[in-house]
């Protein structure tokens, strides 16, 4: 039994989508493209007895937020690119102590102050690690705003199952249009969940210790063997769109808002008799290598469009290496693309030009 | 005749079971493990062990979890404030306190603890003042004094060029959400009385919901002052106190 559809903004729906997936402690600092999330969470989550703050930074909202998630409840704090720079530092403690929470980036132009329009530029610093130290978070990229709602859902589910930060990236087209949305039933948060970990107080037990530093000697070594495996075995979580790739000559790799402008140009380059397809990653980390090289080895090109100065077509180039290279296509942050716009630079690479 | 000798030793000071019995990594001297007691030692006597949440944080006192056995969160440097938020938040039946030294909370952490305070968070924070950067070898503090010698200061601390000691506990006191908040020394016995009745307060306004507890503790870090233990006490009492006057700065609610 599913609610009714409602419209409502990308932005919106992850907060509705948090409220539905167990979320019960919100942590944000104003910042635009993404402010519709803490003022809709300002009412409702109170109302769903949980607790709302408005931190005095988004430093101290990543630390509230690990504060809240070492105690195993489920936690959120969103903010747009320079904010997200700021809350790094707890987003790396957090991967050391091995905390759940969910980041939500509403990319906006860079770098520096950079413009409040949309924008891919946060890929590296999202995909890479982003603060210091070897750690990975998931990153899930929406492209709709039932993606909005529903990767939200996924993102507290992921975090949980990995003890991991997860992070969603979106941009100010996701975050500001609005679409019909089918939210699903309220979860039940499962009351075991962290329960070998979580902070309660200890009552009869031993003390349990949530830090991220490791002194002894070899111990940082261990905890980092550990971590490496973890995020291993995050790679089954991969999700991507696969769109018309399989007689394709030239499969388009784009993700999140311009994937989906890049689906239009490829459905109308389809319609005039050209075969190109798209793949779309939805996890950013982990990323759809394996299909890509797939789709390499089947002898296909392909052609990277990003809103950035090229940043995932490195990984586009390090999965299909050996095979096929990618050619790139940037939109520059502060410009907003249509599908028209890609309908050449597809057909180009669609020639090998 | 009996055996029996004629008096039986008689146990007047015990160990709190909460504080772990093993070696300390503090330096001789060193004040943190005093402070650590009074605060195993608070507690115990509120009975608040099994529901006690702790939040380090970063210096020589990261290490408070191999001492005060208590379910335990590490903060990054200064945060310990919003860390601390974030689990009374979660958790607004447990009893949340964070440990920071005056280079954590009043540099870095400066933003956080401002903050947290004037939220009233319903928290209780354990302040140690050394006037020193204890762990990362004896560099200025914001704390650090006048004249004070360190290795980011060698010539003294100076006024023109680095600005004053900043006195936490009086700024601290001047915001709305504060419900108490003192300044007290741990070098001798009547101070440390007076530190654990502070200590104790400010744990109870905690336990009764009346918004936030501070205690700046003024401590000895005697390696990085370059002097032994028993002169790092006598610097206390003729340095420290008369530039960080020790008292009550707020009691939102006096009764007993
Ligand atoms: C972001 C960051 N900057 C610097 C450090 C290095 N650091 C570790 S402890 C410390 C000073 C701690 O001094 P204080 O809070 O006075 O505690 P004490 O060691 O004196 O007890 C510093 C600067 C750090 N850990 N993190
Ligand atoms: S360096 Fe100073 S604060 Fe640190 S343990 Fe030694 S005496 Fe204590």
């Amino acid at each position: 039994m599913s609610a009714k559809r409602v419209f409502i903004k990308g932005n919106e729906a992850i907060g509705q989508g948090a409220l539905a997936a167990g979320c019960r402690c919100y942590f944000g600092y104003p910042i635009t493209p993404q402010n519709d999330i803490p003022e809709m969470l300002s009412a409702a989550m109170p109302a769903a007895g949980g607790q709302f703050v408005q931190a005095e930074s988004e430093v101290a909202a990543a630390n509230m937020l690990l504060g809240a998630a070492a105690c195993g409840v489920r936690a959120m704090t969103t903010s747009s690119s320079p904010g997200v720079s700021l809350m790094q530092e707890a987003i790396s403690y957090m991967a050391g102590s091995e905390l759940p929470g969910v980041i939500v980036n509403m990319n906006r132009g860079g770098p520096g102050l950079g413009d409040i329009g949309p924008s891919q530029g946060d890929y590296f610093q999202s995909v890479k690690g982003g603060g210091h130290g070897d750690y990975r978070t998931l990153v899930l990229a929406p492209a709709t705003c039932q993606e909005c709602y529903d990767l939200t859902f996924t993102a507290f589910d992921l975090a949980y199952k990995y003890r991991n930060p997860v992070l969603i990236l979106g941009d100010a087209i996701v975050g500001q249009m609005k679409e019909p949305v089918t939210p699903r039933e309220a979860l039940p948060v499962d009351p075991a969940e962290g329960g070998d970990w979580k902070l309660t107080g200890r009552g009869q037990r031993a003390p349990r210790l949530l830090k991220s530093l490791f002194l002894e000697d070899g111990a940082l070594a261990g905890q980092n063997r550990l971590l490496q495996k973890k995020y291993e075995a995050m790679r089954a979580e991969v999700l991507f769109e696969d769109f018309e790739t399989a007689d394709a000559e030239l499969v388009v790799v784009a993700y999140g808002s311009i994937g989906r402008i890049a689906k239009s140009a490829v459905r109308s380059l389809r319609a005039a008799g050209v075969k190109v397809g798209l793949l779309r990653p939805v996890t950013l980390y982990p990323f759809p290598e394996d299909k890509l090289r797939e789709l390499a080895a089947a002898g296909k090109r392909f052609l990277t469009i990003e809103h950035n100065l090229g940043q995932m077509v490195d990984d586009v180039r390090l999965a299909v290496r050996g095979l096929a290279d990618s050619a790139f296509y940037g939109v520059f942050p502060g410009n907003l693309p249509t599908p028209d716009e890609f309908v050449e630079p597809i057909r180009a690479a669609a020639k090998g030009a | 005749m009996s055996c029996q000798p004629e008096t039986q030793e008689k146990l007047v000071f015990d160990r709190p079971a909460v504080l772990a019995d093993v070696p300390t990594h503090y330096c001789p001297g060193c004040q943190h493990g005093v402070i650590h007691r009074m605060v195993a030692e608070c507690l115990e006597e509120f009975g608040l062990v099994e529901k006690t949440i702790a939040v380090s944080s970063i210096g020589c006192s990261v290490f408070l979890y191999n001492y005060i056995l208590v379910d335990t969160v590490e903060a990054p440097h200064g945060r310990a404030p919003a860390v601390a938020t974030g689990v009374k938040r979660a958790r607004t039946d447990a009893f949340v306190f964070a440990y920071q030294g005056d280079g954590d909370l009043a540099s870095i952490g400066m933003a956080e603890i401002m903050h947290a305070a004037n939220r009233g968070e319903r928290i209780s924070v354990v302040f140690v003042n050394n006037t020193v950067y204890g762990m990362t070898g004896g560099q200025m503090a914001p704390t650090t004094m006048i004249g004070q010698k360190t290795t980011t200061c060698p010539g003294g601390r100076c006024a023109e060029r680095e600005g004053g000691p900043i006195r936490m506990a009086e700024i601290i006191a001047s915001l709305d959400g504060v419900a108490y908040c003192a300044r007290t020394a741990v070098n001798s016995v009547k101070n440390m009385a007076q530190a654990k009745r502070a200590l104790r307060r400010a744990f109870e306004v905690q336990i009764r919901g009346e918004g936030f507890g501070f205690v700046e503790l003024l401590a000895t870090c005697p390696t990085n002052w370059k002097v032994s233990p028993v002169a790092a006490n006598e610097r206390v009492a003729k340095e420290m106190i008369p530039g960080f006057p020790l008292g009550v700065f707020k009691d939102a609610s006096k009764e007993d």
